[in-house]
């Protein structure tokens, strides 16, 4: 059923219709609006049985989400930024457990300073957790990840971590096709776990586990997460013949067939991407581009495909590693090694500074004209850093950079544009 | 007449008489069909007060809910020396998560089960006084708010022991440890810290709340027991002695813990709804020094420079532990407890010297009078 | 297109619903807010994207083929005209001239007859007994843009306010609609 609707309510829809067991939330923006809708229909009774549990931290949420797993529930919950980080410990332990919760990330940038809009900065700090994750580029994909994400979690016996732009997507109403849930009910088979507490069959989990075999444990985890690479395209083959559409997998490209020059991204920018994509294949420029729809596991073999043939690649990411470059960017370097590529990170969008055809179409004239350096940083306001810099070299007492970045630009409160 | 009245000296406990008396009546430890939850082979210090406290905890409750019971534990040394992998002790469902979530643990396991209609399926989540009062302890006041169906137990020996007995929020004054050492002014724990999760969890008005020491296993038992028969967030506070971190002799933990109640200085009593409904009274009153020489980390209180004055103050908040628990037999009933009801403190279901009859049924006639 | 008001205006709800209008016409829309953590107050906007096609770009509208300004107090304190080509349509919800708003100005070579206004708080008041301008607003951009018809933000409306309430916001937008409509 099409609709034209929040992009938070069709993540709920989703969830709903999965039919977890055991929901537990804490309110952190932009995610809040999942787990109301979902909070709303476990009152009604349109979610039965189900379990709201409000809790009093992220770690809370991420700690019940494990104790209901582990017993045997299909569980979820959804956070953010400061939220993710605050159940770092609980992420390493879940994945650990092998026990296949799904949440949702309403990706929001991290503090200090406190900042409540989009980039990637929070779902990129945990990509080491042992957590596969997922990024939706629209809202319709955001939706078929979670339904997508159930499956992969329980096959797998692995968290899965669905990551969507927080506001750009959460916020954003937008034509989405609804499942039905007897679609759902056949896709997604009820969840058996491989191992729970039981009375009936007592086991320990979570035992204290030495040098002789903590090694193996932590590669086990390894191999489930190789074994996703082949699990994913098939889930996604799988989704797309059960409701009639292409909805996740590993990578997509966007006319990179001949093309020598290609944007890698990940989330919803990859659509802004592809129009000024359209526009310079118009004017005759063999451009293309890349959605990493999976970055753990990461897809090397993939994307190695998928851009060796390109002369110039341009990743375009919501994140990095302060005092290194671009992350997904040392991710592409890694899977083009020995190939005669040039890759160029480019950070862009952090805090929520959007990220606009107008800029897209500079940075790629750039690139087309090899100006391009390996690590850049898009609509930087380069004056501005430099007269904070600048002070600081005056010596004295610099005072916080934040608010002298906010005096210098005449701002009294942060403004989204 | 099927069995012999007999006296119990051995107070609180019962061990003594267990073999006389009629086969209800005796503990679930004496029974040959106890669970053995926490079973032999674990890695225990000797004399650890955890693991007993653990296994008589573990085996009431086990008893109470017909064996349907799925426990959660805090990283620990409950933890560590009961599943040194791929062994287990644990002959019960059993589930170790972090550290400070163990609450948390439990709130998911008993929303699963309610979910899936297992409401039969009890859940325990327990700890050491580290994981309960420091770093679990949001967790902790989580469940108890949000009325969930799980009963916490807290183990306390007063420090972090796993790690080398550094000070926790349960660590009493003037004692010893490796982040409190007897150097300075003022040697050992600061007074005046700490926090009493007791009554704090009665200050969330959950339904029960309990002391207990691993001196009096029947009164241990007992609330277990108790425990188990209320629906909703139930918090059991133990007393259980480290030779380890203590510098105690590992013959003297059962010691130890029927001293830490005769002197005051731990107060064992249960509370319902917020409300002090019965308190285990001083047998004989002993003055803290009995109970502070029997262990090094309050060595520095005795020997060449003896601190009197530290011990003074120590006797001050025993003393204080009395009037305000009403823990003398003689005591008038207290008015300054927090949320104490005078009119059924009368039948304190333990330390009762001389009684033929049992806790438990000292207990029925409490429930009735209610 | 873009909506300025101020929080509590309904600005965003208003880009919602002229999403919603517009997908019941079977087009392609997307709305969303302006990102804030704003209060009941504060300068608030919203967007809306309506096309034939499916709308892949996600960044807010900088160059807007039209504009709603719920709140004319807004005009000297946000950039509200910014990116607006000279033949872009705007709707100032005002009683008042633009020369009296002291922005007559600003569109000097304006295409004027793009430049509308309408008394929709009035209006608002007169049918809801609250000064709630949104959904009126949404009926004068109808009739001013005919980016979407009455009957799609009627449809809309009703949707989102069922029974009493959502016929009372339905007539002031028609209200509007036939305002500017004259």
């Amino acid at each position: 059923m099409l609709k034209q609707e929040e992009g938070s309510q069709a993540v709920a829809h989703a969830v709903a219709m999965c039919r977890p067991e055991v929901i537990c939330a804490y309110p952190i923006s932009p995610q809040t609006h999942i787990v109301e809708g979902l909070s709303d229909r476990v009152r009604r009774g349109d979610l039965s049985p189900c379990e709201f549990v409000s809790v009093e931290s992220e770690f809370a949420a991420m700690s019940v989400a494990i104790g209901a797993s582990a017993a045997g529930a299909r569980a979820y919950t959804a956070t953010a930024s400061q939220g993710l980080l605050y159940m770092a410990e609980a992420l390493y332990n879940a994945s650990g457990l092998g026990l296949p919760i799904v949440m949702t990330v309403a990706n929001r940038a991290i503090g200090a300073p406190i900042n409540i809009w989009n980039d990637h900065s929070d779902s990129m700090s945990q990509r080491d957790s042992g957590w596969i994750q997922l990024y939706a580029e629209s809202n319709q994909e955001a939706l078929d990840l979670h339904v997508q994400a159930f499956k992969l979690a329980e096959e797998l016996s692995l968290p899965v971590m669905v990551c969507v732009d927080g506001f750009i997507l959460t916020h954003a109403f937008e034509r989405v096709d609804l499942p039905a849930q007897e679609q759902v009910d056949a896709f997604l088979p009820a969840f058996e776990p491989r191992q729970m507490l039981d009375p009936a069959d007592p086991v320990t989990i979570g035992a204290m586990v030495g040098p002789e075999a903590y090694f193996e444990v932590k590669y086990l985890m390894h191999a489930k997460q190789l074994d996703a690479l082949d699990r994913i395209p098939r889930i996604a083959s799988e989704f797309e013949e059960a409701f009639g559409r292409s909805s996740g997998g590993l990578v997509r490209g966007y006319r990179t067939e001949d093309a020598e020059t290609i944007v890698v991204a990940l989330g919803s920018v990859l659509g802004t991407i592809e129009d000024v994509v359209d526009e310079l294949r118009e004017q005759g420029v063999k451009i293309g581009a890349l959605g990493i729809k999976c970055f753990r596991p990461y897809p090397l073999d993939e994307v190695r495909a998928a851009l060796a043939r390109a002369g110039r690649v341009i990743v375009l990411e919501k994140a990095w590693a302060i005092g290194v470059g671009g992350i997904v960017g040392q991710n592409v370097r890694l899977a083009l090694s020995g190939l005669p590529v040039s890759v160029h990170d480019v950070i862009a969008g952090l805090g929520g500074r959007p990220i606009t055809k107008r800029s897209l179409r500079a940075l790629f004239a750039d690139a087309l004209a090899d100006r391009l350096g390996p690590l850049s940083f898009l609509d930087l306001k380069r004056d501005v850093v430099e007269r904070e810099l600048e002070r600081q070299t005056a010596g004295g007492r610099p005072g916080p950079h934040a608010e002298n970045i906010l005096k210098e630009l005449g701002v009294v409160a942060a403004r989204s544009h | 007449m099927p069995h012999q009245q007999i006296k119990f000296y051995q107070a609180g406990s019962f061990v003594a008489g267990n073999r006389l008396l009629p086969p209800e009546e005796r503990s679930v430890q004496a029974r040959m069909d106890r669970s053995n939850s926490l079973t032999s082979g674990h890695r225990a210090c000797q004399g650890c007060g955890e693991a007993l406290g653990a296994r008589y905890v573990l085996d009431a409750a086990m008893r109470a809910t017909e064996g349907k019971l799925i426990a959660a534990n805090a990283t620990g040394c409950l933890e560590v020396f009961s599943t040194p992998y791929p062994e287990s002790s644990w002959r019960l469902p059993w589930i170790h998560s972090l550290f400070g979530n163990a609450p948390a643990v439990g709130t998911g396991v008993a929303a699963a089960l309610r979910a899936k209609g297992r409401e039969d399926v009890r859940v325990i989540a327990q700890g050491g006084d580290g994981g309960t009062v420091d770093i679990g302890f949001a967790c902790l006041s989580g469940l108890f708010e949000r009325g969930d169906d799980v009963l916490y137990v807290c183990y306390d020996n007063e420090a972090y022991m796993n790690t080398g007995v550094q000070r926790s929020g349960a660590t009493p004054p003037a004692a010893r440890t490796s982040t409190t050492k007897p150097v300075g002014p003022e040697p050992g724990n600061a007074f005046g810290q700490g926090k009493n999760v007791p009554l704090i969890a009665m200050a969330h008005e959950i339904p029960y709340v309990a002391t207990a020491t691993v001196a009096e296993l029947r009164d241990l038992e007992y609330k277990v027991e108790r425990a188990m028969e209320i629906r909703g967030p139930r918090y059991i506070h133990v007393f259980v002695p480290c030779p380890f971190g203590w510098g105690s002799a590992s013959r003297d933990t059962i010691r130890l813990a029927r001293l830490v109640k005769e002197t005051g200085l731990f107060p064992v009593f249960e509370a319902v709804n917020g409300e002090v409904v019965g308190v285990s009274k001083i047998r004989r009153p002993v003055p803290v020094e009995e109970y502070l020489k029997l262990q090094r980390r309050y060595a520095h209180l005795f020997g060449d420079d003896p601190r009197d004055d530290v011990i003074a103050r120590l006797q001050e908040l025993a003393d204080r532990n009395i009037r305000r628990f009403g823990l003398l037999t003689d005591a008038p009933e207290s008015a300054g407890l927090p949320g104490h009801a005078g009119d059924a403190a009368d039948a304190p279901p333990a330390g009762v010297e001389g009684e033929s009859n049992l806790m438990r049924m000292l207990a029925e006639t409490h429930r009735g009078a209610q | 297109m873009r909506i300025h008001g101020r929080g509590g205006q309904g600005v965003v709800t208003a880009a919602e619903l002229l999403s919603v209008a517009a997908f019941n016409e079977g087009r392609h829309a997307q709305a969303f807010p302006s990102f804030g953590s704003e209060r009941t107050g504060a300068p608030v906007v919203s967007f809306c994207r309506i096309d034939d096609r499916p709308i892949r770009a996600h960044e807010p509208i900088s160059e807007p083929d039209a504009l709603i300004v719920q709140d004319p107090t807004l005009l000297h304190q946000v950039d509200l005209f910014g990116g607006l080509r000279s033949d872009g349509f705007v709707l100032i919800n005002t009683s008042r001239s633009l020369a009296d708003l002291g922005i007559a100005e600003f569109f000097e070579g304006h295409h004027s007859e793009r430049v509308l206004r309408v008394p929709a708080t009035d209006i608002a008041r007169e049918h809801l007994g609250r000064p709630l301008p949104n959904a009126v607003l949404l009926g004068g951009f109808a009739a001013m843009t005919r980016a979407v018809s009455l009957d799609a933000v009627a449809g809309a409306i009703r949707e989102r306010f069922p029974g009493a309430l959502g016929d009372r916001n339905v007539n002031a937008a028609r209200n509007a609609f036939e305002y500017v409509d004259a």
